[in-house]
């Protein structure tokens, strides 16, 4: 049977040397096809003796089975052959950049803002809104600042002029969020005018305010935001608590030292100045003044509709620019109100 | 308020280093702003007599002195100063010394040995002056060391007193403040009555009882108003920030910065008649020493003798009665005006005094005699004269009350959230200078005449506070009963839209609320916008009544730094004078999102064509916001936008704001180069967001057909879409548009829009029959309402 042999080897030789695949098929059919060298051998079986007939058709049979064998392997090779330049040539350069819109930014006394709500929403407290030109008495009156009192000058208030062209004096550009306090009262103490225990109210007003200032570290607008919490047992060491707890988690530094020294401010009683210090960077070390507070002045608790005999509070007054510049270490306030896509952009 | 430390440390001394005393007095709330060295450091320089004063010989402009340093030998010292002369007493460094900046050498001047260098203010570092040496006093000691004798190692403090604390508006208020903080006892000025020597005086009539309930006047006559002010009363106003003047003003100066009474010298010779306390006669007119002529407001009192105004009580002396240096006679007033009759006067006329910042925060009203007798000891003991006796008036009804302030322990422990002993309580307040009486369950308490913020209970407590320390009252993580905050599925937070505007690649802007007029006639035609009173420049005038001036004016800054692709936004307030709306009447204030993009639509970027952006991708950005709201686009005018380009955006009905490209107009006025598109939307509409209404999902197949329809070029589509839709039968789920084609192939006059018909039932599958009857329903109807055909 040395010719089948022959034969097989001829067939997988020939299959190797179809390098594409019409090739392959004309080598498959000199083999397998109907005029075919194996299609002949088997067609010769009948004309051999029946004794031979079997062995031989059977040595027939494998060389077919090993010709099918090496076909199937040179089909393979020559599919991934092909499929191998195709991915070549589609191949990319991954290092291009990608297509499409880029994000805008968020102004980061918004992300300042951001995370003051959230920090204060996780130990209950809600959100409160307040318009920017605002009554007199909101703004000063109700905060047991009546008219010619000194404190007035410590706010340089814009006022508006009215429509006969005279200073009215009734209205202002609100000069701190502490007006939205009243407002926050007022609403709390309406809503829940029948309940023999009030519930506590705890709330924080941010927004824009004004004052007749302008230079490198103050603007004629300006952010703040008004902390309030006020309830049947609410004392000066919860205000302490609640205000350092909140700086410390706002600058995620635990170590952040957090003093409270004697103020004043005409609508708490005892007010504080707040200052921290940093214990590592440019500031380390520095006492810096980041926020003014205190208990909640009996006249304003009346005029907010509480009996301050029956209830305590503390309010609280932060300025977010300075919080904002203190965290990324922005040193000119007035990049802020600039619009500067160069600064901006940088706050994803 | 500014003294310095030596002044205030020879009323109370507690051992405490410089840093240590600053901070007691910050953390007791008197706030230590500035503390600095009067004097540079240096070493060295002593003081020196001039014996002898020769010419240089080989230099005309320097001369050699002999000049005695308290040793054995004088120094032969080159000099250059055009004042040196032979007697005076001047500062010389000595070899060795250390100066800001130089150090003396033993030195050749021009060929003649110099054993150190006199020295001018200057050299020193103690002023700019450097017109010649700095004389010294005649009685100085040869040879002592300068810091000593010009007390140059004091420092100059300055607190930020909050306007509670007008009691600490004198160098004897912070040392009282120091002595209860530190239990040192105060040693004040020791102050007694100068016997009359003459019998001269004044009548004194309080015809405005309540501007002036006290009142002390004297005459001394016969001074001599040239001496100079002696050097440590001098160092003393200075370190205080109040310039030396004369002796007689200084005087003044002195005792108020002092014990804080501020007081007034009158030329007597000026006074005619009696001195009033007096409200101003209608139109009276009055020049004061800053050489403002004034017509005081008819509550403001006056100083008047019989004939003429002299002076606005409490807040600044006449030019005409005031001091000058022939002034022989004097007379002295140390009144008392209550705040309520001075507060704001000063302000309200543009000025300031020291005088008018202490009356308007509260005078001890018992401090008037004290006050003119110290002032009178002075100024015999240095400028010689007689003085008469003190004339008082006096309205106690209208002086001040101190009444009594009941403190309850359970109270302060309450409000403090720290329970501290009565004894402790007790010492505190007493260190104040507070009468402390024990009564059942706490206090009563009398504040001093000094104390003007000792009013209710409240009062009392921070006082303890203050005195225990602020630091010594513990941080307690609080306590609450709390229940859940409401969280609504069908409001959004501006935050959650404000990430979603910058996701679309908008950068937040926060423009002023105050822009320039122009801004508001022209992007919001108001002819009358609001308008400040007192503008801080004249282009922040008026509030906006649009958020578009902010966002045009942050274009043109940017593109004036070269970038050109901007997309901004902004959420803020809008205001309009509005009758009855709104939290303050007379006024409306909303919310408004507003947006503008300029330049290209997507950033510049490779295998994407270059496009500028339109008003279709804000469009886009406006109804992706809104999702899954629908929107109505209705053509519009808007004075900011131009005609042919700019929609009113509705929703259900309502007018929710604007989209649109700004004016041609305003776009070459603003300089922008190239227009962009703006919007500018009210935020609460875009905050109320619907909860999800759920529809069931069909299992049968989807038949999609397209309808191109050829249709007049002027045809909107809006009308076209709402008529195919309100065709459409129930199996129809949705028509939308996916082409629209103008050119080869149609008339100039047509366009083609083609739809993409979405069919579908939720209980069958729908035969080939029922949805070309669908179809050509639908092009029947636009053909008869629409002048639409198929196209071909």
């Amino acid at each position: 049977m040395d010719n089948l042999d022959q034969l097989v080897a001829a067939a997988t030789s020939d299959f190797a040397a179809a390098t594409e695949p019409a090739k392959l098929e004309d080598a498959k059919a000199r083999y397998l096809g109907k005029e075919g060298s194996l299609t002949a051998l088997l067609k010769g079986l009948g004309k051999l003796p029946a004794e031979e007939r079997k062995s031989a058709g059977a040595a027939i049979n494998i060389a077919k089975e090993r010709i099918e064998s090496a076909l199937a392997t040179r089909r393979d090779a020559l599919k991934n052959a092909q499929l191998e330049v195709q991915l070549a040539t589609e191949a990319l350069d991954v290092t291009l950049p990608g297509r499409g819109m880029s994000a805008g930014s968020l102004h980061p006394v918004t992300i300042s803002l951001d995370r003051i709500e959230a920090l204060f929403r996780s130990i209950g407290f809600d959100v409160a809104d307040g318009p920017e030109i605002e009554t007199d008495w909101h703004n000063f009156t109700a905060l047991n600042t009546p008219e010619n009192h000194p404190a007035r000058s410590m706010h340089d208030t814009f006022y508006l002029q009215g429509e006969d062209g005279r200073v009215q004096e009734k209205v202002l550009l609100r000069t701190h969020t502490s007006p939205v306090q009243i407002r926050a009262m007022l609403a709390h103490t309406e809503r829940h005018r029948d309940a023999d225990i009030m519930p506590e109210l705890r709330v924080i007003c941010p927004g824009r305010v004004y004052r007749v200032d302008s230079d490198a570290t103050h603007s004629p607008m300006f952010h703040q935001v008004e902390g309030l919490w006020i309830g049947e047992n609410v004392s000066f060491a919860d205000l302490k608590g609640v205000v350092a707890d909140f700086l410390r988690r706002f600058f995620e530094s635990d170590d952040l030292k957090v003093r409270f020294r004697p103020s004043f401010f005409p609508f708490t009683e005892p007010s504080a100045e707040i200052d921290v210090a940093f214990m590592g960077g440019a500031l380390e070390g520095r006492w810096l003044e980041i926020a003014g507070c205190g208990m909640v002045h009996p006249n304003v608790l009346r005029c907010g509709g509480f009996d301050p005999e029956k209830y305590t509070g503390f309010a609280f007054g932060m300025g977010p620019d300075r919080l904002t510049m203190l965290r990324y270490g922005i040193n000119d306030l007035r990049l802020f109100f600039e619009g500067d896509l160069r600064f901006l952009a940088q706050f994803k | 308020m500014q003294f310095s430390e030596s002044w205030l440390r020879s009323l109370c001394n507690p051992a405490l280093s410089n840093q240590e005393l600053c901070h007691l007095l910050t953390m007791a709330g008197l706030e230590v702003e500035e503390n600095e060295p009067v004097a540079p450091e240096f070493s060295g320089v002593v003081v020196a007599h001039v014996l002898t004063v020769d010419k240089h010989p080989d230099a005309d402009k320097l001369k050699l002195c002999s000049v005695d340093v308290g040793e054995a030998a004088p120094l032969q010292i080159v000099c250059g100063a055009p004042n040196v002369a032979a007697g005076m007493k001047v500062p010389c460094a000595r070899v060795g010394a250390n100066l800001p900046g130089i150090e003396i050498k033993k030195a050749k001047v021009r060929g003649i040995e110099s054993h150190g260098m006199l020295c001018s203010a200057r050299e020193l570092g103690l002023s700019e002056d450097h017109g010649g040496l700095l004389p010294l006093a005649a009685d100085a000691v040869v040879g002592e060391d300068i810091r000593k004798h010009l007390d140059l190692d004091d420092r100059r403090i300055t607190i930020k007193l909050t306007p509670n604390r007008a009691d600490c508006l004198s160098v004897l208020g912070v040392a009282r403040e120091l002595s209860a903080l530190t239990g040192v006892p105060l040693s004040a000025p020791e102050i007694k009555p100068v016997a009359a020597a003459i019998d001269d005086q004044r009548a004194i009539q309080l015809d405005a009882p309540a501007s002036c309930p006290r009142y002390c006047g004297r005459i001394v006559r016969g001074v001599n108003a040239n001496v100079p002010t002696p050097e440590w009363m001098k160092r003393r106003i200075e370190r205080s920030g109040i310039r030396s003047i004369s002796f007689l003003v200084d005087v003044t100066n002195y005792v108020m910065l002092e014990i804080g009474q501020p007081l007034h010298a009158f030329d007597d010779a000026e006074l005619a008649g009696a001195v009033h306390v007096r409200l101003p006669a209608p139109g009276e007119k009055l020049l004061l020493l800053n050489e403002q002529t004034v017509t005081p407001a008819a509550d403001t009192a006056l100083i008047a003798d019989d004939e003429k105004p002299l002076a606005m009580a409490g807040i600044m002396g006449g030019e005409h009665s005031g001091i000058s240096d022939s002034t022989r006679d004097l007379f002295l007033e140390s009144a008392y005006f209550p705040p309520a009759a001075i507060a704001g006067k000063a302000r309200a006329l543009g000025f300031s005094s020291d005088a008018a910042h202490r009356y308007e925060r509260g005078v001890d009203f018992e401090l008037q005699r004290r006050a003119i007798e110290r002032a009178t000891q002075l100024i015999l003991e240095n400028c010689g004269g007689q003085s008469g006796p003190v004339v008082e008036a006096a309205a106690p009804d209208h002086l001040p009350l101190r009444r009594p302030v009941t403190l309850r322990s359970a109270r302060a422990a309450k409000v403090l959230g720290i329970a501290l002993p009565d004894e402790r309580i007790e010492a505190m307040l007493k260190s104040l200078g507070l009468q402390v009486e024990r009564v059942a369950g706490g206090f009563r308490v009398t504040p001093p005449s000094f104390r003007f913020d000792i009013e209710i209970e409240e009062d009392l407590i921070e006082e303890i506070a203050r005195i225990h320390g602020y630091d010594s009252i513990p941080s307690l993580p609080p306590v609450a009963r709390v229940a859940m905050m409401p969280a609504s599925e069908s409001k959004k937070s501006a935050m959650a839209l404000r990430r979603q505007v910058a996701a679309r690649g908008y950068h937040e802007v926060v423009t002023y609320s105050f822009v320039e007029a122009a801004w508001e006639s022209d992007f919001a035609a108001n002819a009358a916008p609001v308008v400040l009173a007192n503008p801080i420049a004249s282009q922040m005038g008026v509030m906006r009544s649009t958020l578009v001036g902010g966002l045009v004016g942050t274009l043109a800054a940017n593109r004036k730094r070269q970038i050109d692709r901007v997309r901004v936004f902004e959420i803020g307030r809008c205001f309009r004078r509005e009758a009855g709306a709104g939290p303050v009447d007379g006024f409306t204030q909303p919310l408004r999102v507003g947006g503008l993009a300029a330049g290209a639509a997507q950033p510049e970027q490779w295998g994407t064509t270059t496009r500028r952006v339109d008003f279709y991708d804000l469009k886009a950005d406006v109804e992706a916001v809104f999702a899954p709201r629908r929107l109505e686009f209705v053509k519009a005018a808007h004075p900011a936008l131009h005609p042919g380009r700019c929609a009113e955006v509705r929703l259900d009905g309502v007018c929710v704001g604007h989209i649109g490209e700004l004016h041609p107009r305003w776009v070459q006025k603003y300089e922008l180069g190239t227009a962009p598109v703006v919007f500018e939307l009210e935020l609460p509409a875009l905050l109320a967001t619907p909860f999800p209404a759920y529809v069931e999902v069909s299992r049968f197949p989807a038949v999609v057909r397209d309808l191109a329809l050829v249709v007049p070029l002027g045809q909107a589509l809006a009308p076209l879409l709402a008529g195919l839709k309100a065709a459409a039968p129930a199996i129809v789920r949705d028509v939308a548009l996916f082409d629209v084609y103008q050119g080869k192939g149609l008339a100039e006059s047509e366009k083609s829009l083609a739809f993409r018909i979405v069919m579908q039932d939720t209980q069958r599958t729908l035969e080939d029959a029922e949805v070309d009857a669908v179809i050509a329903d639908l092009l029947a109807v636009a053909g008869r309402d629409f002048a639409a055909s198929l196209r071909g």
